[in-house]
């Protein structure tokens, strides 16, 4: 299997004034191909700093962090931009979404700012291949304003997706999510999961930890535990759980 | 990112929010329309000055009979009554460079036409002076040499007096009477227009010198002479020739002052252009302030507009974005901006000069130059206002952006 993170020793120190704040003091992990990663931890744990270092969004200031072999650890601003751009697909909370814009054009976003255009299919078309991926290829032309929370949280899984990342990261995917949308979402990843991709997800809440296949908890700036998910819960029976719920509830009215 | 995408995000953007993007470009609109109008105008009053000037003639001297000092008393210009017929003629033989020399006299008088009168001046000149002045006949033909030296009664009409004198015929061929003496009309002189002092050049009879100092004037000295140089390189070359062969043949003695006075249409030309060049360039500065103002209505906008937008910023940011295609993003964003409002302004200018024209009747000249350095000059407005809020965009931190609320 090939590693597509590879952390060793990572520490991050912010320095906010006169006292140094340790967000991360030490974190070695590995994440290898097809892996389904859930960050965890409760807030201040550190989690978050984490993630913007996997995510080159911010640089450790001690450690080595290789991405699928790359030392990324080093570079600068716009090589990070680029390795974004290249490596990582982002799955945010609240979406960010471009605010009227089409679901399409916010899936090309990632392609506008590909150093070297690809061969092959046009880009309108790998982005209506990607909003097909996740079930939202008739609406294409709709503004995120005209879409439902789980449809927009889909569109910015297909848009993160557009450039064939090797990792998809997700920050608290389903935060802004109710129950069962919150499933269905995770049935996207678990799907792309199975095809292979790559995930790590941050997140809070022990339920949607459950849909992963590994926990690792973080706790002052510390990896505490790193073990795989024991009783997995699979999307698919999950929402039909739910819908007989819904059914019984409406019945016992 | 390829330039037509950032030019398409831009132009979305811009629209976005119509009203407020209406009204950043009216700051430039109006600065632009400015400009233009104001250096429209500046352009049109010079071109007419210029034009007014090129009527007198091309590459004229003017040499007047000077001042004398009679036991203590002063005469005016033209009261030494030095200049002669011989002088005139000695400079078109022995100054070289003169290509035309015409001798001047004048004198008012009330003119008879049938049943018709005006009264107007009556201009001794020589056969060159039609050259010298630039001056084309509308109809028949000016005296000649022979008439000149036989002092023929011959005249030649200016347009006014034409029309004032012969309301309805064609006045070639008959016969009018100045001061009682019958002159035949030999030609009549296309319409000149007014001076650039304010009076009718068309308002005169012309009249052979030899006639109007024997007839009319009953002088046997001359009022002025008109002199024209070759080419415009010659003037000064000209006119000292002309110093010396006066001075010579009055015999003044060195030291002594000049009893001649020469006057050239380039010293008028450049008093009068100079003032019209301060005038254009006041009127252009006084607009470039309210262009200025437009600017800064644009870094105020893009500044509210990068504050609006850091989160979609952060987005671009953390999907790969550079901080160099934020700032293109930015810097394209105010330019289109500013370059419509160039566009806009452009339009605006060159409507308000007609418009100038029309109610004012002040003549405008709206140049391809002012044009393209107005466009030129919004566009790079765009970009000087621009570039500070699309720096501070390209330099936001891609995290810190993300979480702006």
């Amino acid at each position: 299997m090939n590693t597509v993170i590879q952390l060793q020793d990572i520490h991050k120190t912010y320095h906010t004034g006169e006292v140094d704040v340790h967000a991360v003091r030490g974190v070695s992990l590995e994440v290898s191909q097809g892996e389904f990663v859930a960050l965890m931890g409760a807030s201040g744990s550190g989690k978050s700093t984490m993630m913007n270092i996997i995510g080159c969004l911010d640089r450790p200031t001690g450690g080595k962090y290789l991405l699928d072999g790359i030392d990324v650890s080093q570079l600068d601003r716009d090589e990070l931009a680029d390795i974004r751009n290249q490596k990582i697909g982002f799955v945010f909370q609240g979406f960010n979404l471009l605010s009227r814009t089409s679901a399409l054009e916010n899936v090309e976003l990632p392609m506008l700012y590909a150093r070297q255009r690809r061969a092959g299919p046009s880009q309108r078309e790998r982005a209506l291949k990607a909003l097909d991926a996740v079930g939202l290829a008739d609406r294409a032309d709709h503004k995120p304003n005209q879409l439902s929370g789980g449809q927009q949280q889909r569109v910015a899984i297909a848009r993160a997706l557009s450039n064939d990342p090797s990792l998809l990261l997700a920050d608290e995917p389903t935060g802004n999510l109710d129950t069962r949308t919150s499933a269905d979402i995770m049935g996207v990843f678990q799907k792309l999961n199975d095809q292979g991709m790559t995930l790590v997800m941050v997140t809070h809440e022990l339920d949607v930890a459950q849909y992963t296949k590994r926990m690792v908890v973080m706790r002052d700036g510390k990896v505490v535990s790193d073990t795989p998910v024991a009783k997995r819960l699979i999307a698919e029976t999950e929402l039909r759980r739910l819908q007989e719920e819904q059914k019984a509830a409406q019945l016992a009215y | 990112m390829r330039y037509f995408v950032i030019l398409k995000v831009a132009f979305r953007a811009l629209r976005r929010n119509k009203l407020r993007t209406a009204l950043t470009m009216l700051g430039i609109i109006i600065g632009v329309g400015a400009v233009i109008a104001m250096v429209g105008i500046g352009n049109g009053a010079k071109a007419q000055v210029q034009a007014r000037i090129a009527a007198l003639g091309q590459n004229v001297i003017m040499v007047f009979s000077g001042s004398v000092n009679r036991g203590g008393v002063f005469t005016g210009f033209g009261g030494a009554g030095t200049l002669t017929v011989e002088d005139a003629l000695a400079m078109e033989k022995e100054v070289p460079g003169v290509s035309a020399v015409s001798p001047e006299v004048r004198s008012g008088a009330q003119i008879m036409a049938g049943n018709n009168n005006w009264s107007t001046s009556v201009m001794g000149e020589g056969v060159g002076y039609l050259t010298i002045r630039q001056w084309d006949l509308e109809d028949g033909a000016m005296f000649t040499d022979a008439d000149v030296r036989a002092a023929a009664k011959v005249c030649v009409l200016g347009k006014t007096t034409a029309d004032k004198l012969f309301p309805e015929d064609d006045p070639v061929g008959k016969t009018i009477r100045i001061k009682n003496v019958p002159m035949k009309v030999l030609g009549v002189l296309k319409a000149k227009g007014a001076s650039m002092f304010g009076s009718d050049q068309d308002d005169t009879i012309l009249v052979p010198y030899t006639t109007g100092m024997k007839r009319f004037a009953g002088v046997t000295t001359l009022r002025s002479i008109n002199v024209q140089a070759a080419t415009a390189e010659q003037m000064t070359e000209v006119q000292n020739g002309i110093a010396e062969l006066l001075r010579q043949r009055h015999r003044i003695q060195p030291g002594r002052d000049d009893d001649f006075l020469m006057r050239n249409q380039q010293e008028i030309a450049e008093a009068m252009s100079a003032t019209t060049e301060v005038m254009t360039a006041l009127l252009a500065a006084i607009a470039s302030v309210s262009l200025l103002v437009g600017g800064i209505g644009i870094m105020n906008i893009m500044l509210v507009s990068v504050t609006e937008r850091t989160r979609e910023i952060g987005i671009r940011m953390a999907v790969g974005a550079r901080g160099r295609d934020i700032l293109l993003q930015f810097l394209i964003e105010a330019v289109a901006l500013s370059s419509t409002g160039g566009v806009l302004g452009i339009l605006s200018g060159v409507g308000g000069a007609k418009l100038i024209t029309m109610i004012k009747n002040w003549p405008t000249l709206v140049s391809p130059q002012s044009i393209i350095i107005a466009f030129a000059f919004s566009a790079a407005v765009g970009v000087f206002f621009g570039f500070y809020p699309a720096r501070k965009a390209s330099q936001l931190d891609p995290i810190d952006a993300l979480r702006y609320e």
